[in-house]
């Protein structure tokens, strides 16, 4: 079997991680690998707990659903208790600082990075948490280009928002680095 | 040339499929997991000139289809379940007055409203016998994004060709995932349309010429005037009671489709050509046995999967050729067995058949597959 990566993506409905798990598939692509997306639907998609799910792999992808990821998002503590738990053991856990990790979770990185705050504080609007998660995500991994996750991104926001985007990714960026050194 | 790579749901791409299809006309109803399709049809139709109507309900969707193909479009609905249900009797008439038109149905977790967001396989006998009377049925049923693309394709041709409603059945897995598809240059794809009569020749509605394989099919409003019922009917398109033209006509509308069997069905084979043992799987569960066969292979494991891609009218000639040569077949799907079934009646005393199911809603997993492959095989 070939290397094939799995990715979750999860927090509260609104917060754009379906989004971002698309930017994330559609950077693969742009990389010249395949990748699916997938996602929770229904009413537990709204408000509650909802999630992303992404496989990206050099070969054809068959069965399209995540059963253990490499790594894992979680933006809120209810997305957290759900889904946190399931990870590979050399795989990476990402969390905003806002939650609190069972203590009996096992992952090779263990991240709690303040992703809500920095797009509220640094780039001016919550909304853009799921760009900053991104930035951070693929600074401290590497599984998509950065070339490739920007053009992904400002092909999927809204026109005038390129800026906002920008910024967001790039604070992202800076979040993987201060955690790297 | 720069090539047309996009990231659609299987739903997107039914949609990209129809249009490329030539169609011009959607009604329907919109129900999960199938609103994408009535959702993206609104958008697109009207900008090219078609028209896009959601109707009162799922019954009027796709009466409404019918009617607009009748007037010459190309014309679809789609639905779940429980729509499906309600569409059952306008799915006969289209059989019996020999108008094309494509039904798509993402199937969900039922019976009933059941699981609106959950996939689910169990619609596969009721695409075939869901509405009264013999009839002619075909269903195609794709596993990924770029074949519902091109199945849709497909739907619309073989309905023009053979003037009978197409199903296609796909479900809440190949609907909603996103996939990477490469859309091919409309030149590059074959499109089938309805034969129609000359202007101003002798026209009978229901009568074959010219060694064609149905009656051309005028226009309705383009001058020609005839009759449609659901009443059994002679070769005007008026009633009739006649017992030896009603068996004149069922032979024909059953044989249309029975003496073109090479031409309608398509199947997968994936190692089979040395395998002891077969995987068949059809839709999103056929992703589930492509990962699995993977597996097992890898194990030195001898086991090849068969993907029925038309499933009515169903491969046998293919399934029972393989079932002489392997020792045992299990199939997989997300349902209590309704194609197991169809397999052991094609497969006669070959092999054993065995069955791998769920019907809560989740899919398979290889390794709930293969667990069952190893326990009973």
């Amino acid at each position: 079997m070939s290397k094939q990566l799995e990715l979750r993506l999860s927090g509260s409905g609104g917060q754009g991680l379906i989004t971002a798990g698309i930017i994330l598939a559609e950077a693969a692509l742009k990389d010249d690998k395949n990748a699916i997306q997938t996602q929770s639907y229904g009413p537990e998609a709204r408000g509650g707990a909802s999630k992303a799910e992404v496989i990206i792999s050099e070969d054809s992808i068959d069965f399209p659903k995540v059963t253990l990821p490499n790594m894992t998002l979680a933006l809120t503590q209810i997305a957290s208790d759900k889904y946190i738990k399931d990870i590979s053991v050399d795989g990476t856990v990402i969390v905003d600082e806002s939650i609190t990790l069972p203590e009996t979770l096992k992952a090779k990185h263990i991240y709690r990075v303040p992703i809500i705050k920095t797009a509220i504080n640094e780039v001016g609007k919550e909304i853009v948490a799921n760009i900053v998660a991104l930035g951070l995500i693929v600074g401290l991994t590497g599984i998509v280009t950065e070339g490739s996750l920007e053009a992904a991104i400002m092909a999927r926001i809204p026109k005038g928002t390129e800026d906002l985007n920008r910024l967001a990714l790039q604070k992202g960026y800076e979040l993987a680095k201060t955690l790297q050194k | 040339m720069a090539k047309k790579v996009k990231f659609l749901q299987g739903n997107e791409a039914c949609v990209e499929g129809a249009l490329m299809a030539g169609m011009t006309f959607y009604s329907g109803y919109p129900i999960t997991p199938s609103t994408e399709i009535a959702e993206l049809s609104a958008e697109r139709l009207p900008r090219i000139g078609g028209k896009f109507i959601q109707m009162e309900d799922e019954i009027a969707g796709i009466a409404a289809a019918i009617g607009a193909s009748l007037t010459g479009a190309k014309a679809m609905t789609a639905t779940s379940g429980p729509g499906f249900s309600l569409k059952q009797e306008n799915i006969g008439y289209a059989a019996l007055t020999e108008i094309p038109v494509v039904i798509v149905n993402v199937q969900r977790g039922g019976p009933s409203t059941g699981l609106p967001t959950a996939p689910g396989q169990g619609d596969l006998m009721q695409a075939m016998w869901g509405t009264h009377g013999d009839h002619p049925v075909i269903c195609l049923t794709p596993d990924s994004v770029r074949e519902t693309f091109d199945l849709t394709i497909r739907a619309f041709n073989l309905a023009e060709k053979y003037r009978t409603p197409v199903i296609l059945l796909t479900d809440e897995i190949t609907g909603h995932m996103r996939e990477k598809i490469e859309i091919p240059d409309a030149s590059e794809v074959e499109i089938y349309n309805r034969i129609k009569p000359e202007p101003g020749s002798d026209y009978k509605a229901y009568k074959v010429v010219d060694g064609d394989i149905v009656p051309k099919m005028a226009d309705f409003g383009s001058g020609f005037r005839y009759h449609v019922t659901g009443l059994m009917h002679d070769e005007t398109g008026f009633p009739s009671n006649s017992t030896k033209n009603a068996g004149i006509l069922m032979d024909r509308l059953m044989a249309k489709i029975t003496d073109n069997l090479d031409d309608i069905i398509t199947f997968e084979e994936i190692e089979t050509a040395d395998a002891d043992y077969l995987i068949v799987a059809y839709g999103g569960t056929a992703r589930t046995a492509k990962a699995a066969v993977k597996k097992l292979r890898a194990e030195g494991i001898k086991v090849g999967l068969f993907r029925p891609i038309t499933v009515w009218p169903f491969p046998e000639a293919a399934l029972y050729k393989l079932s002489e040569q392997v020792k045992d077949i299990i199939v997989a799907e997300l349902n209590y067995g309704q194609m197991k079934l169809e397999v052991e009646r094609v497969v006669k005393n070959n092999a054993p058949v065995r069955f791998c199911g769920k019907a809560n809603g989740e899919v398979l997993t290889p390794e709930e597959l293969i667990q069952k492959f190893k326990e009973v095989l």
